[in-house]
């Protein structure tokens, strides 16, 4: 097998949205309020409007239905009102836009009697893509999340931040329009959090994906994100929406820089305003 | 799952792209290999050796306890007489195993399906649980068409139900994410069914089996003493009864080796074949790695 030697390459069929693409809508939650079976209000009319290439951060204190908020954009449960508006994808029967989402959960969440490959390659299976029609795509991902020369490994083989890859990669296969990400890192060790974020980053710029990205890590949401929303609890609601100017070039320096920490400290102001207001 | 636990190498950081993936294996020394062999052997033979010498120390008469040697001779010379009856357990045994697989299986897929199937189910599967095997068998004695018949569904019903109990556990203990993955993908219920339903299943499918393919064997058995069968065309069970009304022990013993060796076979095969399907990833047949 070939061995790849850089972390992330430019997957080739993905480019960078062209200027009208740009900016455009790619989905759209209008005055959602989720009500559980046992009575929570978990979210409370709320609003957001996600566009394309956006990087957008979902912090919160837990409870503030971060998670909740990206399950109903992913289709995992509706809301009890409102509704989730995709402008430019196509619809099926339930009401999702096939395809053009991919999800990342906490938990690597793969199939531990299969393969990498066997993993990556089952969103492409769902739809009827035959093994040696996927073969190439699937390859494909592997090798842009460092993961090519181990196609052939189990799960229990790799480690976490690994699995982690994996989860990413089968994420991609379908090459969505949007990447929902449920706290993919919480679960990892400092050290691998920082290298997967750069991955992600990396991916993101290089791809034109856009992504939404639920932390409840201050730090990580200032790294990575242009556009921050912070939420609050009880009930779950937008509290702050903040652009975030990036520089260009994020890596090892930019985390001990003054702009970024600029950055943390603003994000880290709204962050207790929302787990005061809650209190109040 | 944390990085550590996920890494019981110790080996806690990302590998990455050029790392080899290392698995450590215990080096068991050659001497303790051989131990673990010799040790169980060794005792073995050991109590046949006790066996033998109480027999001959104390001149049992053969009718009351033979010597080990006695019950093998009357393996061999009796061969013509226990092997046709080894078959005809050996058949029902299987046939019940088959079925109790089939449609253990199948219908712990229809329970799953919906909790009202499984409640409506719910009291039959219990009634016929706990209700004596061996009871129920002078019933099915009166039902069936022939002695054979009546002896199958009575090591059926007994290998049914561990089947069918594990099979329903583990088509519930899906990983409720993956479960969310397949929704997500618009999975139809039979690629989620096919693809991560039975999968998953396996572990405790496999549990099943083992349980089910030993209890197979002792209820065709107990079923023959109960349903009392007779001259040809009857298994071990008749040969064991015959052979203690003509206080032929010798006989009595090697039907009794028969049917122990038979146990340890099908033991034997059932955890080759899922050591076969779960070796690959199932932490029950995995090496601990520290």
């Amino acid at each position: 097998m070939k061995r790849t030697v850089a972390k992330l390459s430019v997957v080739p069929a993905y480019s960078a949205p062209s200027a009208a693409e740009y900016r455009r809508p790619v989905v759209a939650m209008q005055n959602v309020t989720k009500v559980f079976s046992n009575g929570t209000l978990a979210l409370k009319d709320m609003s957001l409007e996600v566009k394309s290439g956006e990087f957008l951060s979902l912090l919160g204190p837990s409870g503030c239905g971060k998670s909740t908020a990206l399950r109903i954009i992913a289709g995992l449960g509706g809301p009890s009102s409102g509704s989730i508006d995709w402008p430019s994808s196509k619809i099926n029967s339930k009401g999702l836009p096939e395809g053009d989402v991919g999800f990342v959960f906490q938990e690597p969440t793969l199939m531990p009697w299969s393969t990498v490959f066997g993993n990556v390659y089952l969103p492409l299976k769902l739809r009827g893509v035959s093994k040696s029609a996927a073969r190439d795509k699937v390859m494909e991902v592997l090798a842009s999340v460092g993961l090519a020369d181990f196609a052939d490994a189990y799960p229990r083989e790799l480690s976490g931040g690994m699995k982690m890859r994996v989860s990413i990669a089968r994420a991609i296969v379908t090459r969505p329009k949007l990447l929902l990400m449920d706290e993919p890192f919480a679960a990892l060790d400092e050290i691998t959090r920082q290298k997967l974020n750069d991955d992600v980053l990396k991916l993101w710029e290089q791809s034109g994906l856009t992504v939404i990205f639920v932390t409840h890590s201050v730090f990580e949401a200032s790294y990575l994100s242009n556009r921050i929303v912070v939420m609050r609890a009880r009930p779950g609601q937008v509290f702050t929406d903040l652009a975030i100017e990036q520089p260009d070039i994020r890596d090892g320096a930019y985390r001990t820089s003054e702009a970024y920490r600029a950055i943390c400290q603003t994000v880290s102001d709204a962050l207790q305003g929302a787990i005061q207001a809650a209190a109040s | 799952m944390s990085e550590a636990t996920a890494n019981p190498t110790g080996n806690s950081a990302d590998k990455g792209t050029d790392a080899a993936v290392a698995v450590l294996r215990p080096r068991v020394a050659v001497s303790e290999r051989m131990l673990r062999i010799l040790v169980p052997v060794i005792a073995l033979a050991t109590g046949i050796m006790i066996w033998h010498w109480a027999v001959v120390a104390n001149e049992v008469p053969r009718y009351i306890l033979p010597s080990p040697f006695d019950a093998v001779t009357a393996l061999i010379t009796d061969w013509g007489t226990l092997w046709p009856a080894l078959t005809v357990t050996l058949r029902i045994t299987f046939m019940a195993l088959f079925l109790a697989l089939v449609g253990g299986v199948a219908l712990a897929i229809i329970l799953v399906q919906s909790r009202w199937i499984e409640l409506a189910l719910y009291p039959f599967a219990v009634i016929l649980q706990v209700t004596p095997m061996i009871a129920v068998a002078p019933l099915l004695l009166i039902y069936s068409p022939d002695t054979q018949t009546a002896l199958l569904i009575c090591s059926f019903i007994v290998a049914f139900f561990p089947i069918l109990s594990n099979m329903t556990q583990g088509l519930k203990s899906v990983d409720h994410n993956l479960l969310n993955l397949f929704e997500l993908y618009g999975a139809r219920s039979w690629q989620t069914l096919l693809f991560l339903k039975i999968p998953a299943s396996m572990p405790y499918f496999m549990a099943g089996l083992r349980i089910g393919g030993g209890l197979a064997l002792i209820a065709a058995v107990v079923a023959e003493f109960a349903a009392g069968s007779a001259g040809q065309g009857s298994g071990l069970a008749f040969r064991l009864l015959e052979s203690q009304f003509r206080l032929n022990l010798p006989r009595l013993f090697a039907a009794l080796i028969l049917l122990c060796c038979t146990g340890i076979a099908i033991f034997a095969l059932t955890s080759f074949v899922s050591w076969l399907t779960l070796h690959r990833w199932h932490e029950s047949a995995l090496k601990r790695e520290n």
